[in-house]
């Protein structure tokens, strides 16, 4: 018999940087008072792909992520998603377009289940009026059944069922994390914004989230960005890498390159002045 | 209904019961699966049009009478499907259990010759390539869940989907197709070998019990009229399907009676899956029952003042006459009242919680049950019953019947088994469920089978004054004392460990003129009870060693010397000396095995000394154990330890003839 289990190579390698550019930002900068967070740093995302972005602490890189869906608003410089040159826009607009995130410290509803949870993904893409929706009835309860069914199909994917009714404050770390993912892809989003997906878990945590995350760019195409002080983690999801010291960009490129690049190992093992 | 029931002894294949079915209850559900949050159902009806493209897609691939395909994966319909749709090609299904390493997976596909392979998603298809190299008869792959598998090569791997629609399309092309598949179904005969299990062995190679259509026709036939069990069933399939007790249970059974089969969403949901269904028949090693007593304990640790107390209360006079009621027994007016109010405000919810309010009978199997949770469970309403069973035996060799359970036998034999006892003490067994043979080892089985059909269970027993088996251990490791009289170790052991107090033990007597124990303590329960009772100490050594520790094992340890003198068969082997261990026995030093079992060898090496000491009547034993850490430390523990005497009891009834 002869099968291939081939799957990275058959998917015609959505990672080869093929791509068309999804966002591309340019020479931001952002400062609160006196302190800059970020100077001049440009950079893009392409479609499909897997990108991540890392640093010491302070780098910058939280902040870059809340500059990209609209969070912060930087003093200089422009980002443009899907071709277009973004205004000044806040965090809901951004999402509207097609940006969702996790984060670094979990920003679940603790008191309401899983479930609700991730129905609240879906809270912008529904469509009935207030009226409907108070009574939950007609075009709200129509409505209400196809977003569940496409909630199901994320707690399927996600492997959570177990959880569906349990208020996420009481579950395990790991779990309310993949919960905070599932929340996020509720909203079927082109770019995902991810902030330390893995911190604090344990090894076949780990495991499982790297394995999540690889399947959701695989099943849905969706682009991913994300934050990630695991080292082993970064190097073997992603397809390019940006490497950020003090707000200023110091290597970009594939993960080899980056591991390679002398700036780097200075900024993580740092230099004798 | 009663005519066309009258008819199914002519349907000896599950194909034919399936036929049978989907004709006479074709608009009931068959078979349901929780997708997406949502219970899924088919009718027999859809369930015969789901297997009929399928089986004959299977065809076009190749497969025809005599061939194995192997079955990996979790309890899902179109893994049971699966069955049906090989068995009415007239070749055999070979389940494997999903959680096996490639390794013991392709052990079982390369000795069974497996020339298909149905696997349930991803993981498993990734196991079976793993070992493709090594495995030249298995030419195709079929897979149930597509997830992750969609950029694959697939020229011999194929979807479900796929296999059915090349099924359809090859009967729309010859139209006289469906009938050969039908006759294809006729031509099977009782003798047929219907399935292969192969046993997970704990030692050496695992063997393939080949089980024919009789066998499990007639033994779920048996079952079925002996619990009166109909086609309003409902059952949840979770156990492994490559285990006999699923394959009768959620299988064979459903296709005999009609009865309808649950699969639960994933493995993590089955208790809320359960509640949901609210099964009227159900199975679960005693582990699972342990696993629901704590759980409702800790739950109502948290419980407010007015529950905890009514819980208390109810349970108490559950504990009273739950069981009695149960068994039919007399009891008196005002405590029926009592217990039907405790069935409405805790026993029925507690039932309704464990998802068992409907349940007409459980049946545990596997290991021995505590009597306490095994009457825990009665004592609320539910009719949890002891099975002993086996592969060779399709299930059955004893079943306790509604009204004559007592904790610690196993039962009466079940329908058309013939039970033996030999000379040596193990159990034999003659049924219409014994087995053909293993696949491809006639040696093994010579030696499980005799020429007139017993079978050997490995286990030793006997039969008790009601008449019911009570198995002690298993047969190799049953030794006589010196006075000739048997000696189980097990036996005393789990009626010792039994009391929560004690967390292990073991028994010493082979060749010696009495029975001894090494005694471990539990830790937590000890703890509390020193904590309740103002006993300070430091470190386990210490609370072992402690003289009130060594009073309350001894009443234990009394209470078992009368429990054992109560049994003829068992009175030799009451504890005549015991000591608590200065150390908890631990896999770390070799002590257990990594399931923790003893392991009596190395117990016997590292310990001479002290089993040395319970013999030579000192009643203080100086000792240096060498100790593991879990860092791979060595250390070395040593201890005083205190050997207590303790008079044996005398057999009831030559106490009330010396009276």
């Amino acid at each position: 018999m002869n099968i291939t289990a081939n799957p990275a190579e058959a998917a015609a390698d959505p990672h080869a940087g093929a791509g068309e550019v999804l966002l591309s930002v340019n020479d931001i900068s952002l400062s609160f008072g006196g302190v800059k967070a970020i100077s001049d740093v440009s950079f893009d995302i392409r479609k499909g792909e897997i990108r991540a972005i890392i640093g010491p602490n302070g780098a910058g890189k939280t902040s870059m992520l809340n500059v990209i869906n609209g969070f912060y608003h930087p003093q200089q410089g422009t980002i443009s998603f899907r071709g277009e040159v973004r205004s000044r826009m806040r965090p809901h607009e951004a999402a509207k377009q097609g940006i969702a995130r996790t984060f670094q410290n979990v920003a679940l509803f603790r008191g309401m289940s899983t479930l609700d949870n991730i129905m609240s993904g879906r809270s912008l893409k529904m469509k009935a009026n207030f009226f409907w929706q108070a009574i939950r009835f007609g075009p709200a309860l129509r409505e209400e059944i196809e977003h569940r069914r496409r909630v199901e199909e994320i707690i399927d994917f996600l492997e959570i069922q177990h959880i569906r009714r349990t208020p996420v404050g009481r579950l395990a770390y790991g779990l309310q994390k993949r919960v905070e993912l599932a929340r996020a892809l509720a909203m079927e989003p082109d770019l995902l914004l991810l902030d330390e997906p893995m911190a604090g878990m344990n090894l076949e945590e780990k495991e499982d989230m790297s394995r999540f995350i690889l399947d959701v760019s695989a099943q849905y195409g969706t682009t991913i960005a994300l934050i990630e002080h695991d080292m082993g983690v970064v190097m073997d999801l992603s397809d390019r890498v940006l490497v950020l010291d003090y707000g200023q960009k110091i290597a970009d490129g594939t993960p080899a390159e980056v591991q390679a690049n002398q700036a780097v190992i200075d900024a993580y093992l740092g230099v004798s002045h | 209904m009663a005519e066309a029931r009258g008819q199914e002894q002519c349907e000896d294949t599950f194909p034919k019961l399936l036929l049978r079915n989907a004709k006479i209850f074709g608009a009931n559900t068959a078979i349901r699966e929780k997708d997406l949050g949502i219970w899924q159902s088919w009718t027999w009806a859809q369930v015969l049009e789901e297997i009929r493209p399928y089986s004959i897609g299977l065809k076009t691939l190749g497969v025809k009478r005599g061939d194995t395909v192997a079955v990996i994966g979790t309890n899902r319909p179109r893994l049971y499907w699966t069955f049906a749709a090989v068995q009415a090609l007239g070749a055999v299904p070979v389940p494997v259990y999903a959680d096996s390493v490639a390794e013991e997976l392709a052990y079982v596909l390369e000795h069974a010759g497996v020339g298909l392979a149905v696997c349930e998603d991803q993981e498993q298809v990734d196991k079976v390539l793993s070992k493709s190299d090594d495995l030249p008869a298995l030419k195709r792959i079929v897979y149930d869940e597509p997830r992750g598998l969609r950029d694959y090569d697939h020229t011999h791997l194929h979807s479900f989907e796929w296999v059915q629609e090349e099924g359809r399309k090859a009967m729309a092309a010859d139209p006289g197709l469906e009938a050969r598949w039908l006759e294809e179904i006729d031509k099977g005969k009782g003798e047929d070998i219907a399935v292969i299990l192969y046993t997970s062995g704990t030692t050496g190679r695992p063997k393939g019990v080949m089980l024919n259509y009789d066998n499990l026709v007639i033994s779920a036939r048996n079952g079925n009229a002996f619990e009166n069990l109909t086609e309003d069933e409902l059952v949840i399939a979770y156990l492994p399907l490559a285990w006999v007790g699923d394959h009768v249970f959620s299988y064979a059974q459903s296709l005999e009676a009609g009865f309808c089969v649950c699969c639960p969403e994933s493995m993590e949901t089955i208790e809320f899956d359960r509640r949901e269904i609210a099964p009227t028949y159900f199975f679960a090693p005693p582990a699972i029952f342990e696993g629901l007593l704590t759980a409702i304990m800790v739950r109502m640790d948290d419980a407010g003042w007015l529950k905890r107390r009514m819980f208390d209360y109810f349970l108490a006079v559950a504990e009273r006459v739950g069981e009695k009621i149960l068994n039919a027994e007399p009891v008196s007016f005002l405590d029926r009242i009592r217990y039907m109010l405790g069935n409405f405000f805790v026993y029925g919810p507690l039932r309704n919680r464990m998802g068992m309010l409907n349940a007409k009978v459980v049946y545990t199997a596997g290991e021995a049950i505590g009597p306490k949770i095994f009457s825990f469970f009665r004592s609320l309403g539910i009719n949890l019953k002891q099975l002993y069973g086996q592969t060779e035996a399709s299930v059955y060799v004893t079943i306790q019947p509604n009204g004559e359970i007592f904790p610690d036998t196993v039962g009466r034999p079940a329908p058309d088994v013939e039970i033996k006892i030999t000379d040596d003490g193990e159990v034999l067994y003659r049924s219409p469920g014994v087995f053909v043979a293993y696949y491809k080892n006639d040696e093994a089985t010579k030696e499980t089978k005799t020429e007139d059909g017993w079978v050997h269970t490995g286990d030793a027993g006997f039969i008790t004054r009601e008449g019911h088996l009570k198995i002690i251990d298993r047969a190799k490791d049953v030794g006589r004392l010196n006075d000739g009289s048997r000696f189980a170790p097990k036996y005393v052991e789990n009626l010792l460990k039994f009391f929560p107090d004690v967390q292990e033990v073991v028994a010493f007597g082979h060749e010696r003129d009495y029975c001894t124990v090494f005694v471990n303590i539990n830790l937590t329960s000890v703890g509390n009870w020193a904590e309740r009772n103002n006993i300070v100490y430091a470190s386990y050594q210490e609370l072992a060693g402690h003289p009130k520790v060594y009073d309350m094992i001894e009443r234990h340890i009394r209470q078992v010397n009368r429990e054992l003198a109560a049994e003829p068969e068992m009175a030799g082997s009451q504890i005549r000396r015991f000591l608590v261990l200065h150390k908890e026995l631990d896999a770390d030093d070799g002590e257990l095995t990594r399931t923790l079992k003893v392991r009596r060898r190395i117990i016997n090496e590292r310990y001479a000394e002290l089993i040395e000491a319970l013999y030579d009547g000192s009643t203080e034993k100086h000792v240096a154990t060498e100790v593991t850490f879990e860092d791979g430390r060595k250390g070395v523990l040593e201890a005083t330890l205190t050997i207590r005497d303790i008079a044996p009891e005398i057999e009831p009834e030559l106490r009330e003839a010396a009276e």
